[in-house]
């Protein structure tokens, strides 16, 4: 199996995530992550979905997606032709002699403390699936309380954009 | 498709104010539809109400929602018309279900109009609510839910566009009861506003010219129709084409009068109980050009096994089809039916200076032929020979008339015996193989072609599944002909049991028959709902039964043709199995010669 990060520009109609998201439940392909959230283009909001999935079946997929009517286009970004990020949020466990190495952990991940109570601090950070899962590996051994994160947001490089071409909708 | 819409009245400076009842009457008559099937409910009411006083539509009140679903699809399949059933919320709507499912396996342009309780009702699990689009979202190309009647008529206009166009298939509009009661302007769109929705029907012409190179190039070519043609009217350039080729044909069990029967290049159905030389010659050939078929596990069998030395040109509207089971060669997306029309010239250019010689080819298939031709045996119980029944009704009938079945052992049957000479006269149910599609089907059929003779050839298991729709048969002058071929059981498992499960017949037993119990009696049954109803017992009836039947056009009829249980259906592939195994009877399989 190889991750694949699939971008897709859709219509923001009622019952649209459900299509989406079942189309893969049916196809028995398992999403890793998912972000859904609005465009620069009124109406149309973006699916940012990370699948587990060989080559030929994730054709098979895409092809069933092209499919559904509010699918408006999909693109596959490379990791090497984009920009992948997550968002974490992490509850640790704190207390006074673990708090100021936390904090200096979270200097290093370039983390921002977000909430600090006495025997609590959430922490913050932004980057690939690494750095996030570095930073929780550091923090692990303090104890975690608790984790929030995102799912995997992802934009091509360079100066074309996913709606491009797709806004002149030639109505027939 | 054609859905013949009628040009839009000249617009006004005020749009006429419509309820959303009427803007979807309206829509409909815009749409050009001028026959619905349906059934009322509460939460539809107001569509009737207003149904009831135009006359522009004519609505068949059918007894069951399922029943309207088949009639649709009926209607649709007979004529390529998109065909519209209506219900009411919650079980009117979900009883529609397996009507679209159907639809969506066969590709058939249906649009399912459902009523929906009231918008501030939905999501507090009130009186009859179901949630309906989101229940068909997976057996549908689209659903849309309207809960302002000024949505109506871009909704209706999108709705018929996506299901007849690209690759045909059913689209439900759910419409709340507050919809249908409010008023609003009727403003019907100049465009459809769907930017994700761009069916691809001009193929690449870099794409075409290699097609037709690698064909001219073939030795063992195959020409392998699928129902995709005739839901593109793709018949007569498939005929130009074949012929130009000089290539063998096989129509699948959805292509069935896509090309005629009696052509000389015709080997038959390929599949699980195709014909010998259609099963054979995948096996055999080195090309196949797919045309508007999926690579369906009934005809492919075994799928590594299948067709083992051909390459594949895989011509289909829907993207999504192409190398999903069998890797395509050279892929080609597109309207079948224009795609014909490129190859047909980009390959007449080629086989003036390079063309292959099919004569070995042919020799072989002929040989094949003539050594396994269809046929079948007389039953020993002293009981009628089904295929024989089914045979009698296709050759008294004709070409013209139209032929709908139920599923199992007599649509094999019908698909095998009766000989199909024109595109839309075999309906069935393929894909989904939904028992009872047959009665329903054919009076659909026979309303979208009154003048036509339109047969049901059904089963008694089928006939007992959907049987009610004759009462709306009877009651609206729909004079359908339904041949029940009554072997007394569930025939087509009953075969499976007897060749795969030790004979053991586990509740396949209906006791239909005249030696068993015979609930129900379909000769009454047939009488209770106002048709002619006869019982075909002896071979001598058999022709006069069939006579009388398409003499009699003021009512519908019935024929209870009692039939042998222990018929099977020959030849066959079994399941799993690969298609060079195919058992021309039982316990014989042709001789498999080494080339």
């Amino acid at each position: 199996m190889s991750t694949h990060v699939l971008s897709l520009l859709v219509e923001d109609k009622p019952g649209l995530l459900t299509r989406v998201a079942a189309l893969f439940a049916r196809r028995g392909f398992n999403i890793e992550s998912l972000a859904v959230g609005k465009t620069e283009v009124p109406g149309l909001s973006r699916i940012t979905v990370v699948v587990d999935v060989e080559d030929l079946p994730l054709e098979q997929v895409t092809k069933q997606l092209n499919k559904l009517i509010n699918v408006v286009k999909i693109v596959e970004l490379e990791p090497s032709q984009s920009v992948q990020r997550e968002h974490l949020l992490v509850k640790v466990r704190v207390d006074n002699s673990t708090r100021s190495q936390i904090l200096e952990a979270a200097t290093l991940f370039r983390a921002r403390v977000v909430d600090v109570t006495t025997d609590a601090l959430v922490v913050e950070v932004t980057g690939d699936s690494a750095k996030c899962q570095a930073l929780l590996k550091l923090l692990e051994p303090y104890g975690i309380k608790e984790i929030a994160q995102s799912g995997l947001l992802a934009i091509g490089r360079g100066g074309k954009s996913i709606s491009e071409r797709v806004l002149k909708s030639d109505a027939r | 498709m054609s859905i013949a819409p009628r040009p839009a009245a000249p617009r006004s400076a005020e749009p006429p104010i419509l309820t959303g009842s009427g803007a979807v009457l309206r829509s409909l008559e815009l749409l050009g539809v001028e026959d619905v099937f349906g059934i009322p409910g509460g939460a539809i009411i107001p569509f009737y109400d207003e149904l009831m006083q135009q006359s522009a539509i004519r609505h068949i009140l059918v007894r069951h929602e399922q029943g309207g679903g088949h009639a649709a699809e009926g209607y649709a399949a007979a004529t390529g018309r998109v065909g519209v059933c209506i219900a009411t919320s919650g079980p009117g709507a979900t009883n529609l279900v397996t009507a679209i499912a159907d639809a969506y396996m066969d590709s058939v342009p249906m649009v399912a109009i459902t009523g929906q309780v009231f918008s501030h009702l939905i999501g507090t699990d009130a009186f009859q609510e179901a949630d309906i689009t989101g229940i068909v979202m997976p057996i549908t190309k689209h659903s849309f839910q309207v809960s302002r009647a000024e949505d109506v008529p871009a909704v209706m206009r999108a709705a018929f566009h996506i299901a007849s166009t690209g690759r045909p298939g059913p689209v439900l509009v759910d419409v709340t009861k507050d919809a249908q009661q409010q008023s609003a302007p009727f403003v019907w769109p100049d465009t459809i506003d769907l930017p994700g929705y761009r069916p691809v029907t001009k193929a690449h012409g870099k794409q075409v010219a290699a097609a037709a190179a690698m064909l001219a190039d073939a030795e063992r070519p195959l020409l392998y129709v699928g129902g995709g043609v005739i839901r593109a009217h793709a018949s007569a350039e498939l005929l130009e084409f074949a012929e130009s080729t000089g290539a063998p044909v096989v129509t699948t069990l959805m292509a069935r009068g896509a090309f005629p029967d009696s052509h000389p290049q015709h080997l038959g159905m390929p599949g699980m109980h195709g014909s010998v030389p259609a099963v054979l010659a995948f096996q055999e050939c080195d090309l196949i050009l797919a045309l508007g078929a999926r690579f369906d596990d009934r005809v492919t069998g075994k799928v590594n096994e299948f067709a083992p030395n051909a390459k594949v040109i895989h011509v289909d509207v829907d993207p999504a089809e192409i190398s999903k089971i069998r890797t395509a060669d050279i892929p080609i997306v597109g309207d079948v039916r224009d795609v014909l029309s490129d190859l047909s010239i980009a390959f007449q250019e080629l086989a003036s200076s390079r063309r292959t010689d099919l004569t070995d080819w042919w020799e072989r298939l002929q040989g094949l032929q003539e050594r396994f031709p269809l046929g079948f045996t007389e039953p020993s119980d002293g009981k009628l020979s089904p295929q024989f029944v089914i045979k009698r009704i296709g050759e008294l009938t004709g070409p013209e008339g139209i032929y709908a079945s139920g599923v199992g052992q007599h649509q094999m049957w019908a698909a095998q015996f009766i000989k199909y000479e024109r595109p839309n006269s075999w309906l069935n149910s393929g894909g989904a193989g939904t028992m009872g599609y047959g009665v329903p089907a054919a009076m659909g059929a026979k309303v979208a072609e009154p003048d036509r003779v339109v047969w049901a050839i059904d089963g008694d298991g089928c006939f007992q599944m959907t049987n009610q729709e004759l009462a709306t048969c009877t009651l609206n002058d729909i004079p359908i002909k339904v041949a029940v071929i009554n072997n007394s059981s569930l025939g087509m498992v009953r075969q499976w049991q007897s060749l795969f499960y030790e004979g053991r017949h586990s509740f396949t037993d209906l006791e239909t028959g005249d030696d068993a119990k015979m609930i129900p009696d379909f000769v009454k049954l047939g009488e209770a709902y106002g048709c002619l109803a006869i019982r075909v017992t002896k071979p001598e009836e058999i022709d006069p039964a069939i006579k009388l039947a398409l003499e009699t056009n003021d009512r519908p009829v019935v024929i209870d043709f009692i039939v042998s249980k222990d018929a099977m259906v020959w030849p066959m592939v079994p399941q799993g199995v690969s298609n060079s195994f195919v058992q021309y009877a039982k316990e014989h399989s042709p001789v498999w010669e080494e080339e």
